[in-house]
Formats: C-alpha cells, sequence, structure tokens
C-alpha cells in the first residue's frame, strides 16, 4: 500500500486515475493538470474532485450568481457579505445578526434521520463560524405527496432528525413550511436555516493570516462518514480489501457540538483565532483551501497529526471525510496554549495540525512525504466555470388556463364542503403533529413561532430588541414563471416579516432545482436568479449568502424550480410584534389589497389536480406600500395574517382556528375570492376604536382596504355559509395524525 | 417454542456516540480495560415451533425493514430453543 507522493505522480505521468469515477470531466482532469504542470497524486485529486463538485464549486450557478454583487443594493445594514461562511447584518444597538439557510437535501434522502439532523448541525456552525452565538433555527422542507410509500419512510426521520439534534442543541425553532408535490417524490427538499447574534467587534471571518501562525483541527475525531464517492480511489488505487465501503451517512452527534459551541464562544470571548472555519462538506480538503485561499495563501499541514476515530482511514479519505462536529482555526502562537486550556475545559480534542507559511502554495504531507503541493485558489476559489446552455422548457407552450373542472363554490354547503376540503388538505393542514416534535420556546426568547407568519425571536431582554425571520416559496408559481415566482417569494416573505411587526433588513436563499444539465432546468434557475437580484435592488436588501442545490431530478423529471427565500427583519420592541390569531371578540376584519380571478398555481386547482398557465406579476410598488402601512399601523392591529397558500379560506381559516373565536365575513364572488392566491394582500383585526385610523391610514399610504367582517362567535361563518369551529379543527387536525401517526 | 435473537450493530465506519460516551465514562469510573466501545440493541422474539424456511426468511425481512435501518446497521439471527 504505497503512498502516492507528489514525487512519485512526477515519475509516473502516465498513470491511470479514477478521475471519471469521482466525477471529474475530461477537461476537468487536464485543466489539473496544467495547473500542477503533472498528474495530480491521489490527495490531491480527491480535493480537487471534490472541491470542484457543483455542490462546493457552484460552477454551473456561478455565472448567474454573480448579479447578487452587481445589482446589490447599498446597504448600511450589511457588515459581511457574500462569500463568507454566512452574511452579517447591523440590527442596531451594537447587535450584529446572521443568518443563512442551506440544503441538505440528498443525504435526507439517502438517511432521513441523520441527513436532516446534520443538516441542521452544519448551518449551526456555519452561523458558530462567524463569531456569533447560534440562537434559533427554522426548516423548509418538501416531500412526494402525503400518501405515497417514500414519504412515510422520509419524513418521519427527517422531522424527528430535525427535532433530535435541534433539541438537544437547545435551539428552539421557529418555523419553516412542509410542502407536498409529487415532483420531489425522490428528491424531498430539506432545507435548514439558523440565526445567530454577536457584537458587532466580535465577527469572524474564515482567512488564514500571519506566517507561522498555527492550523488547529478541533471537535471530533475523524472517521470515515461520508466519504463513499472517495472509497473508489482507496480501494481502486492501493487496496481493494478494505474491511467494508466507506459509508456516504455521516451520523451526527449534538451533544458534542454543544460543546463545541460553548466552548467556540469562549475562545471567541478572548480573542484567540486569526480565522475560522467549520468543517461541512469536503471536509479538511475545503477547510484547509479555503482558508489558505482566502488568507495569504502559504499553508502547511501534517496530516497524520489528525485525530482518528477508524485509524484505517487512507491519507485520501482523512482529507475528504467528512466527520461532523470539527472546526479549523487559525491561531497565534503565543495564544496556542490559552486556546488549548479552553479546548481541555470543554474536553474537546484540539491539535495542532499545521502553519501558516509565507509561500503560495498548500502542502500536506502525510508521514513526512509531500502528497499535496497546490495552489489553494485553483482548489478552493478558481475551480471551473460553466456557462451552461439555456433555452425556455417546452412545458411553458403547452400550459392551459384553470378549467370548468375546478369548482367555483357558491351555495352555503358547497362553500363549507370546499373550506373543509382545503383544510383539511396536507399542505394547509395542521403542521402540530410535526412542530410539536420541536422544542420551539427553549431559552425563552421565543415571541412568535409556528404557525405564525415569522418567527420572532427576543435579542435584548432590557431593550426588548427582536429579529423576525420568515421563510418563503410558492414553487407552482416559479414553475409557470420563474422570474415572477422568485420575486413573489422575496415579497412574500417580506410580507410576513411586516405583518409581524418587523422591518426586512436583508436576504438568504436557497435554490433547489433539477439538473444543471438539462437547459431547460438552466432557465428557470437562470431566470430565478435574475428575478431576486431585480427585486432585492428594488427592496433594497442586500442578499447575505445562500446555497444551491441542483440535481434535485429523478431520470428527466425535475422538481418544480424552488427557490426558498428567507428574510431577516428587525423589531425594535417584540412586545408589540403582531400575532396572526383572533384573540377576541368584536374585532373589526378588514382585507388589504386587490384580487384578481387568476387560480393559476392556487392551492384549490392543485388540490384538481391543475397548475394553470401564468403566475401573478407582482405589483412592487402595492407591496412596498403594503409594508409601509404594515409597519405604521403596528400598534392598531390585534391581529394580522399574510394570505398566501389557500387564499382568503386559508387565511381566516388559520386566524378562526389559531385561538377558536369565530368570525363572519361578507365575500362578492365566493367561488373566486375564498380560493384566488393574488399576492399583496393582508387580513387585520382591528379594535373598532381603532377602525377608522386604520382605514384612514391605508388610504394615507394607497392601500386598497376593504370591510370585510367582524369576529366572535363559535363558526366561521362566509356569507350564508356556517361552518362550526369544531368541525372545521377536526378537518384541519386530523390530517396528520392519519397520515403518520 | 423457539428464540428468535435479531442483534442490530451499527456498521462499524458509522459514528457511534452512545458507545463513544459510554467508552469515555469507563476510564472516569475506575475501569481501565476498554480500548473501544460500540452500543448495539437486541430483539428477543418468541415463537411457537421451530421455524420454517419460509419464516426464517420472513424474519431477515423483518429484520431488514423494521428491526435495522440496513443504510447504517447490520443485524444478526441467531434461532435458540
Amino acid at each position: 500500500m504505497a503512498l502516492d507522493t507528489v514525487s512519485i505522480a512526477q515519475e509516473t505521468p502516465d498513470t491511470a486515475q479514477p478521475y471519471k469515477e469521482l466525477g471529474l470531466k475530461d477537461d476537468e482532469y487536464l485543466r489539473i493538470k496544467s495547473i500542477l504542470g503533472r498528474r495530480p497524486t491521489s490527495s490531491e485529486l480527491a480535493m480537487y474532485s471534490v472541491m470542484w463538485s457543483e455542490h462546493c464549486s457552484y460552477k454551473s450557478s456561478k455565472v448567474h450568481l454573480k448579479q447578487f454583487g452587481e445589482k446589490a443594493p447599498h446597504s448600511d445594514a450589511l457588515l459581511v457579505g457574500i462569500g463568507e461562511n454566512a452574511g452579517v447584518v447591523d440590527v442596531g444597538q451594537g447587535y450584529a445578526v446572521t443568518f443563512k439557510i442551506e440544503s441538505h437535501n440528498h443525504p435526507s434522502f439517502i438517511e432521513p434521520y441523520q441527513g436532516a439532523a446534520t443538516g441542521v448541525g452544519g448551518i449551526v456552525r456555519d452561523i458558530l463560524t462567524m463569531g456569533a452565538r447560534p440562537i434559533a433555527v427554522m426548516d423548509p422542507l418538501r416531500f412526494g405527496l402525503a400518501d405515497a410509500p417514500d414519504t412515510h419512510r422520509v419524513l418521519p426521520g427527517v422531522i424527528a432528525g430535525i427535532g433530535g439534534y435541534g433539541n438537544c442543541l437547545g435551539l428552539p425553532n421557529i418555523g419553516g413550511e412542509i410542502v407536498f408535490d409529487e415532483t420531489y417524490a425522490g428528491n424531498p427538499l430539506v432545507n435548514a436555516l439558523c440565526v445567530g447574534v454577536m457584537r458587532h467587534e466580535d465577527i469572524k471571518l474564515a482567512k488564514a493570516h500571519g506566517t507561522g501562525n498555527l492550523v488547529v483541527l478541533f471537535g471530533a475525531k475523524t472517521g470515515g462518514d461520508g466519504i463513499g464517492g472517495v472509497s473508489v480511489l482507496a480501494s481502486e488505487t492501493f487496496n481493494a480489501a478494505k474491511p467494508t465501503k466507506r459509508p456516504s451517512v455521516q451520523v451526527g452527534d449534538p451533544f458534542a457540538e454543544k460543546v463545541l459551541i460553548e466552548c467556540c464562544l469562549e475562545i471567541f470571548h478572548e480573542d484567540l483565532v486569526v480565522g475560522i472555519q467549520d468543517l461541512g462538506g469536503a471536509g479538511l480538503s475545503c477547510a484547509t483551501s479555503e482558508l489558505a485561499s482566502a488568507g495569504s495563501g502559504g499553508m502547511n499541514i501534517q496530516l497524520e497529526k489528525v485525530p482518528l476515530r477508524d485509524p484505517s482511514l487512507s491519507p485520501e479519505e482523512i482529507l475528504m471525510s467528512e466527520s461532523q462536529e470539527r472546526m479549523c482555526a487559525i491561531v497565534e502562537p503565543e495564544k496556542i496554549k490559552r486556546f488549548m486550556a479552553i479546548c481541555k475545559k470543554w474536553d474537546v480534542t484540539a491539535t495542532v495540525i499545521g502553519e501558516v507559511t509565507d509561500g503560495l502554495q498548500l502542502n500536506i504531507t502525510f508521514n513526512g512525504q509531500l502528497i499535496v503541493d497546490v495552489p489553494p485558489r485553483t482548489v478552493a476559489h478558481e475551480g471551473p466555470v460553466y456557462n451552461r446552455p439555456i433555452a425556455e422548457p417546452e412545458y411553458r407552450k403547452s400550459l392551459q388556463p384553470i378549467s370548468s373542472a375546478v369548482p367555483r363554490p357558491t351555495s352555503p354547503e358547497e362553500i363549507k364542503s370546499a373550506i373543509l376540503k382545503l383544510m383539511s388538505s396536507p399542505n394547509l393542514a395542521d403542521k402540530s403533529w410535526v412542530t410539536s416534535q420541536y422544542d420551539k420556546y427553549v431559552q425563552g426568547n421565543t415571541v412568535l413561532a409556528q404557525p405564525e407568519d415569522a418567527g420572532v425571536i427576543r435579542l435584548d431582554e432590557v431593550t426588548n430588541l427582536g429579529v423576525a425571520i420568515s421563510t418563503d416559496a410558492n414553487a407552482r408559481w416559479s414553475y409557470l414563471d420563474p422570474y415572477e415566482g422568485a420575486k413573489l417569494a422575496l415579497a412574500e416573505s417580506c410580507r410576513n416579516i411586516a405583518v409581524a411587526g418587523a422591518k426586512p433588513l436583508a436576504v438568504t436563499n436557497c435554490l433547489n432545482f433539477g439538473s444543471p444539465e438539462d437547459p431547460g432546468v438552466m432557465w428557470q434557475f437562470a431566470e430565478t436568479v435574475r428575478g431576486l437580484a431585480d427585486i432585492c435592488l428594488e427592496l433594497g436588501l442586500p442578499v447575505t449568502g445562500g446555497n444551491v442545490s441542483f440535481y434535485n431530478q429523478t431520470g428527466s423529471v425535475a422538481i418544480l424550480p424552488t427557490p426558498v427565500i428567507g428574510v431577516l427583519g428587525v423589531i425594535q420592541d417584540v412586545r408589540e410584534r403582531t400575532p396572526m390569531g383572533i384573540s377576541r371578540e368584536g374585532l373589526e376584519l378588514f382585507i388589504l389589497g386587490k384580487f384578481d380571478d387568476n387560480l393559476s398555481g392556487s392551492e384549490w386547482a392543485h388540490l384538481f389536480g391543475e397548475i394553470g398557465d401564468s403566475s401573478p406579476v407582482l405589483d412592487l410598488a402595492q407591496e412596498k406600500s403594503l409594508i409601509n402601512f404594515l409597519l405604521a399601523g403596528q400598534s392598531l392591529f390585534d391581529a394580522a395574517h399574510d394570505l398566501s397558500n389557500g387564499g382568503l379560506a386559508a387565511a381566516i381559516s388559520e386566524m378562526v382556528l389559531r385561538h377558536g373565536i369565530g368570525a363572519k365575513i361578507t365575500v362578492e364572488s365566493a367561488g373566486i375570492q375564498l380560493f384566488v392566491e393574488t399576492p399583496g394582500r393582508v387580513i387585520v383585526a382591528v379594535n373598532t376604536a381603532n377602525a377608522e385610523a386604520v382605514v384612514e391610514l391605508a388610504q394615507t399610504h394607497g392601500v386598497e382596504i376593504s370591510s370585510l367582517g367582524s369576529t366572535g362567535g363559535d363558526a366561521l361563518c362566509i356569507n350564508d355559509s356556517v361552518i362550526p369551529i369544531l368541525e372545521l379543527r377536526a378537518a384541519f387536525e386530523e390530517t396528520f395524525p392519519k397520515l403518520f401517526g | 417454542m423457539a428464540k428468535i435473537i435479531v442483534e442490530v450493530m451499527l456498521k462499524p465506519e458509522i459514528l457511534d456516540p452512545q458507545g463513544q460516551a459510554v467508552g469515555n465514562a469507563l476510564p472516569r469510573l475506575g475501569f481501565t480495560f476498554a480500548t473501544s466501545v460500540r452500543q448495539g440493541k437486541r430483539f428477543e422474539i418468541e415463537m411457537v415451533g421451530q421455524p420454517t424456511d419460509a419464516q426464517m426468511a420472513d424474519i431477515h425481512k423483518a429484520a431488514e425493514t423494521l428491526l435495522s435501518n440496513p443504510v447504517i446497521e447490520t443485524y444478526l439471527i441467531k434461532v435458540e430453543n
């Protein structure tokens, strides 16, 4: 079992290498050869292959994502932008908040529990890496049809994994979404968001500066987790008789992560690191090359010093391992003693594995033999970039308007049964079965959590400063028109923030798509990014970071384009937040915004298997006015709720069901008005004494307002249709327990 | 009457936080003999008579689908009388 060193690579230029099995294309392999001026060693090949993968290099998305930089609005709030582990925004009073959303889709399909759990662990470490204390998580999820057998394998595992990991860490899970659509069968989307808080002066960056500074690996020991792909190297090149094939499943240990969080925060508090990076996808390969590349370039690593859980790992596998709960820090030599003492106190294994040099190369040795000698930028930041072919997909030409097969209920009986049908459908039904598995209130700072429009967390116990976060996507609109769909998702997320009483401040996104090698999918992606960049510029909201997940596709069927948008807002006094539920009788109900009759993409049409032909078009001026109105009128509302999935029918049902207080509303054309999902609409519940002021305020802001009805009683009454709350609640609450036990 | 024993262990390459915790606790309590601990679970399933070949096939199927998670675990079946 010979070690493939740099000198061996120089002497044996013609050795065949399994680059194709590692996912590298012919031209990419040739490019590595030309960068190095020789064939790569197997360790170098492993590093390049994983760092140049779509997941790490963003090679298909980069040309589009640069719009987020080019069209970036000026924002005084942005302290750290795209490119770091997570963006950081200023929320005032000396606080900085960092938040980011990432996908863990493929691992969650293979092993739902561990896939989802390590998704939470990974995003929490990203936030920690910025110097922040993680304070809350959220999980937007997408699954195949609720009654499909594979959904019954994947969903319970994913929920238990998110709950298991997040609850052990003591982080409240304050929001997210669960959506079912058949295109997600075999491609579940498990996105994880984390938000963290720090003081401005505590921001940390992932850079390796200062010749002679030490590279420290700390946290869990390195095992064979998540290196399934790279096993081709080890087995084919060296040793065909490994005991077992390496797993592609990583197992998380939330208690180890909790200790790591506290250990890191103490280290940050004493200002003991120059730069820090967590180990996630691509493990040490990623951490070392990114730290070196973002810094001065030179770094020496002695790989045999890495503490191993499994002593049989080859150097290639150590470089690739995705063992969880590990961090890599750059520490000045005079501070290393204190650094180690803190790690010892927390019982965290810490090992100096190398040092920053004044050179330009990343050199990795194994027992004194040079096995990697590369310019780190070529690994981490200068990977291949593809301008993939783009073509408007064929399906768009055959889209049909919503047919008359989708009923428009008018009689009282029809309305009642339609509401019960809608509210018991999996996409709108009560999600308590899921959210009750998550701890929503741990740490005692949760102000609002699911099922509210936005999650709200208090940052400061004295001033009551808080942040609100919401995630949204409407994949059906994105399917109909990805440009508008992306804008509408972002607008909806902002509206959710404003409804709760917070001012939108910054955006993160997780763009989930099919294969980038399909020109139709690439067109959807390009249009989505263009839409997002445009609306962010128009609303003055910076994109602080995000994640792209491609290849969510089974055969030729891609998932619906699913750009999940997270918006962070700031609320000066969390005691002033507006909840969504009707909490009193005798309130007046108003609806803000206009509606049209386009049922395309609506949940109601979806229930009858139709998607329609066109998404709504965002009315930006109207959306801005509505947000300003909501913020200005915050103190006048008893409750406010955004109209989204399921339209007015779902919104009013949710407001009624929240506290079991009924409402009586009148609508003109029930068949359309109840189910259409025209964006830019909000219901507010207002004390009679404030009603006049609310109407005036809406008029001042140029927002259309009309009276909807009033609150009270033990039924939801729509025109002459009476739906007892007990009946509505039964329909709403029984779906998930029935489906998932 | 037969007793079917199904022992389920995490595959050797999969991280076992529980076993690791036990492994770390042993020396703290003065037990210095252990170099590594892996933790698994054991099922005892009773049945009337000796399992037929068809029943053994079913037991394997149950072990694969319900008692273990074949993505990360292995199982071992023993029959005791």
